[in-house]
C-alpha cells in the first residue's frame, strides 16, 4: 500500500463510484467516512515507517510509479495532507447541510485529489496537466443544467487552460537552465513563461475577473469550493517550484516580481470591492486579496515567511466557509445576494447578516478577528526589508472595510415591506455560530492556529536556505 | 520532407482559417477532423508513429464527441449567428496572426533547434486559437479554440519533450476538453426541453 494510492487513487475511484449512486444519504455518508478516514490516517500512520499489529507488520511506501513517472507522499507531505482532506471534509458538510451536497460532494473529491496529485507528481511541472484534469472537473461542478454556461465559467476554463501550456513550456526551459546556468536569455524566457504561466493560474489581475463572474453565476457553495480550491493549489504549487528550483529560489528578481505581484492584487481587490453591490463578488474580491497577501508573503523567502504563508490558510478556509453558507441561506429565502435584495436583513435574518459582516471583517484584518494577528505579523515582518509594503496592505484592506460599511449600511436599512421576524432555522443558526465562533477563537487564541500549522514549513524546508 | 512539412502547414492554416470562418457545425468538425492529421503529420517528425496515431485517434474522437453533441438539425443549421459581417475581419486577422508566426517561426527555430515548418505549424494553431478564443464567447468555439491551442502546443512539445506520460496526460486533457463541450451542450438542451 503506498502513499499516493490512499490519498489520491482511493478517493478518485470512490468519487468516481458515488457519481453513479442516487442515493444522496449514501454519498454524503461514504464521501464524510472516506474523506474523514484520510484525515485520521495522515495524523495518526506515518508514512514510511514500519509499524507493527502484534505478529504483523506494515509500511505506507511513499512512491508510486505510473509510466516511468514518480508520484510522492512523503511523511513531511502529511501536515499538508490533513489541512486539504480536512478542509474537503468541512466543505462535504456545508453542502451536504444545504443541500447540494450529491453534486458536489463526488466531483468535489475528484477535484481534491487531482489537486493534490498535481503537489505530489515528479517532475513537478506535470502538476499543470493534472491541475488542469480538475479544472476540467469542476465544468460540471459549476454549470446547472438548462442555463448558459456563464461567462464566468468559460473565463475560468480558458484562462485556466491558458496556463498550461506556459507552464509545461517552461518547465522545458527550466530543466535546460540546470544544464546550463549560465545562459541569460533562456533564464530570461523561462522566467517570463513561468510568471505569465503563474499570473493565469493564480488569476493575477487582469486575469481576475472569472472569480466575479464565476460567483454571479454559480450556487455560492460550489463557487466558495472553487475559490478555495485552486487559488490554494495555485500558490502551493507555485511554492513547490520554488522550493524546488535552487537558482529560482536564489534570484534577486524573485521577491520584487512577487510582491509586484501582490500589492496589484491587493490593491485591485480592494478597489473593486468599493464599488461592488453583489455580495458573492465582495467575497471574490475578498479571495484576490488572500492571495496577493500570500504572494507578498511569499516575496519574504524566508522559513518565517513560509509559516505565516501556512498561517493564512486556516482563517481563510473559516471564513469562506461561512461566507458561502451565509450566501446559500439568502438564496434558500429567495433573496439574491445584492444590497438591494437584503435591504433590513438583520431584522429578519441576523445570523446570517452578522456572518457576512463577521467574516468580511476578519478577511479586513479587524482586531478580534482570525484575520488580524496573521496580518499583523506580516506587516511586522515586510516593513523592514520593503519599506512601505504595509501601506499597500492597508489600503487593499481598507477598501474591502468599505464594502463591509456598504454592507452593513444595506442590512439595516428600513426594508421595504412587512417584516416577518427571525426566519432562521435552528441548524442554520448552529452552523453559522460554529463558524463564527471559530473565527473569533482564532483571532483571541491565534496560538491554536499556529499549533495546528507548525509542522507545514517542513515541506518547502529550502525556502529562506 | 521538409517541403512536405511546409505544405502541411500551409494546409493547417487553411484549415484553421476555416475554422475560424465557418458557421455549419458539419464544416467545423469536418475541419477540425483534418486539422488533427495534419498535427499528426507534425507530430510523426518528432515522435514514433505508434505515438502520432494516438494523437490522431484522440482528435478524431474528439469530433466524433463534439459532433455527436449537436442536435439533428436541418441542413442550414450554425452554431452561431450574426458572424457573416466579420468575416472579412477575421481572414485579415487570420493572415497577419500567420505572417506573425512565421516571422516568430524562422526566428525562434535556430534557438528551438527544430524544422522552421513544424514551428510554423505549431505557432499558427496557437495563435489562430487564442485568436478564436477572444472573436466568441459561444462555448462550442471556446472549446474548439482551446483544441486548436492545444494542438499546436503539442506539436511544439512533442519536439521536445517524448515522455509517454506527458503524451498520455495530454490526450487525456484532449478528451476532457471535448467531453467538457459536449456535457455543456447537451446539458443546456437538456434542461431547456425540461
Amino acid at each position: 500500500m503506498s502513499a499516493p494510492v490512499i490519498w489520491i487513487l482511493i478517493p478518485l475511484f470512490t468519487a468516481a463510484l458515488l457519481l453513479t449512486i442516487k442515493s444522496n444519504r449514501i454519498v454524503i455518508l461514504v464521501a464524510g467516512i472516506l474523506t474523514g478516514a484520510l484525515v485520521f490516517i495522515a495524523v495518526v500512520i506515518p508514512v514510511d515507517t514500519p509499524l507493527g499489529l502484534g505478529e504483523l507488520s506494515f509500511k505506507i511506501s511513499p512512491a508510486l510509479y505510473i509510466l516511468g513517472r514518480r508520484i510522492m507522499l512523503t511523511s513531511a507531505d502529511q501536515p499538508l495532507l490533513v489541512m486539504i482532506y480536512g478542509a474537503a471534509l468541512l466543505w462535504f458538510l456545508v453542502a451536504s447541510a444545504v443541500g447540494c451536497g450529491k453534486k458536489m460532494i463526488p466531483l468535489g473529491l475528484m477535484v481534491t485529489a487531482f489537486l493534490v496529485s498535481s503537489l505530489a507528481v515528479e517532475p513537478i511541472l506535470y502538476g499543470s496537466l493534472l491541475i488542469e484534469m480538475a479544472v476540467l472537473l469542476s465544468v460540471p461542478l459549476v454549470f446547472s443544467p438548462g442555463r448558459d454556461p456563464g461567462r464566468g465559467l468559460l473565463r475560468f476554463l480558458l484562462i485556466q487552460t491558458l496556463a498550461l501550456p506556459l507552464l509545461l513550456f517552461s518547465g522545458w526551459l527550466l530543466a535546460g537552465i540546470e544544464a546550463n546556468p549560465g545562459d541569460q536569455t533562456l533564464m530570461l524566457l523561462a522566467a517570463v513563461m513561468l510568471g505569465l504561466g503563474f499570473c493565469l493560474l493564480l488569476a493575477v489581475f487582469p486575469f481576475s475577473t472569472w472569480m466575479l463572474e464565476l460567483v454571479q453565476d454559480t450556487p455560492p457553495c460550489i463557487s466558495g469550493f472553487i475559490l478555495w480550491s485552486f487559488p490554494t493549489a495555485g500558490l502551493l504549487y507555485l511554492t513547490n517550484f520554488i522550493e524546488r528550483y535552487t537558482w529560482l529560489r536564489s534570484a534577486p528578481e524573485l521577491p520584487i516580481l512577487l510582491s509586484a505581484a501582490g500589492v496589484l492584487m491587493l490593491i485591485t481587490g480592494g478597489i473593486l470591492a468599493i464599488f461592488q453591490k453583489h455580495l458573492g463578488r465582495i467575497l471574490a474580491c475578498a479571495v484576490m486579496m488572500e492571495t496577493g497577501l500570500s504572494l507578498l508573503i511569499l516575496s519574504l523567502n524566508s522559513l518565517a515567511g513560509i509559516g505565516l504563508f501556512f498561517s493564512l490558510f486556516v482563517p481563510r478556509l473559516v471564513a469562506l466557509l461561512t461566507w458561502s453558507l451565509a450566501l446559500t441561506i439568502l438564496g434558500q429565502h429567495d433573496l439574491d445576494p445584492t444590497f438591494a435584495a437584503t435591504k433590513g436583513l438583520v431584522r429578519h435574518l441576523p445570523y446570517t447578516a452578522a456572518a457576512i459582516i463577521i467574516t468580511n471583517l476578519s478577511l479586513v484584518g479587524f482586531p478580534l478577528f482570525a484575520g488580524f494577528p496573521v496580518r499583523l505579523a506580516i506587516i511586522s515582518a515586510l516593513r523592514y526589508p520593503t519599506g512601505g509594503i504595509g501601506f499597500w496592505i492597508f489600503i487593499g484592506s481598507f477598501g474591502l472595510g468599505i464594502a463591509v460599511i456598504r454592507t452593513l449600511n444595506a442590512f439595516t436599512r428600513s426594508p421595504e415591506g412587512e417584516v416577518q421576524g427571525n426566519r432562521e432555522g435552528v441548524l442554520h443558526k448552529i452552523t453559522l455560530g460554529i463558524g463564527l465562533a471559530l473565527l473569533c477563537l482564532a483571532g483571541l487564541f491565534p496560538q491554536w492556529v499556529a499549533l495546528i500549522m507548525k509542522q507545514m514549513p517542513v515541506i518547502f524546508q529550502h525556502i529562506g536556505q | 520532407m521538409s517541403a512536405i512539412n511546409w505544405i502541411i502547414a500551409i494546409l493547417v492554416f487553411f484549415i484553421t482559417t476555416g475554422l475560424l470562418l465557418s458557421k455549419d457545425w458539419r464544416w467545423v468538425f469536418g475541419l477540425l477532423a483534418a486539422q488533427y492529421i495534419a498535427v499528426a503529420w507534425l507530430t510523426f517528425v518528432s515522435w514514433s508513429l505508434p505515438l502520432a496515431m494516438v494523437k490522431l485517434i484522440t482528435g478524431w474522437t474528439v469530433c466524433i464527441i463534439l459532433g455527436m453533441s449537436q442536435p439533428a438539425l436541418s441542413r442550414s443549421s450554425t452554431f452561431e449567428n450574426g458572424m457573416s459581417q466579420s468575416r472579412f475581419f477575421r481572414i485579415v486577422a487570420a493572415a497577419l496572426f500567420g505572417l506573425l508566426s512565421l516571422a516568430l517561426a524562422l526566428r525562434s527555430a535556430a534557438w528551438l533547434g527544430i524544422d522552421p515548418s513544424i514551428i510554423w505549424g505549431s505557432f499558427i494553431l496557437m495563435t489562430l486559437g487564442l485568436l478564436h478564443a477572444g472573436l466568441s464567447f459561444q462555448p462550442m468555439r471556446l472549446i474548439i479554440s482551446l483544441l486548436t491551442l492545444f494542438s499546436g502546443f503539442e506539436i511544439l512539445y512533442a519536439s521536445v519533450e517524448n515522455s509517454l506520460m506527458v503524451a498520455i496526460l495530454l490526450s487525456a486533457v484532449t478528451l476532457g476538453l471535448s467531453l467538457v463541450g459536449a456535457y455543456m451542450i447537451n446539458r443546456y438542451k437538456e434542461g431547456t426541453r425540461e
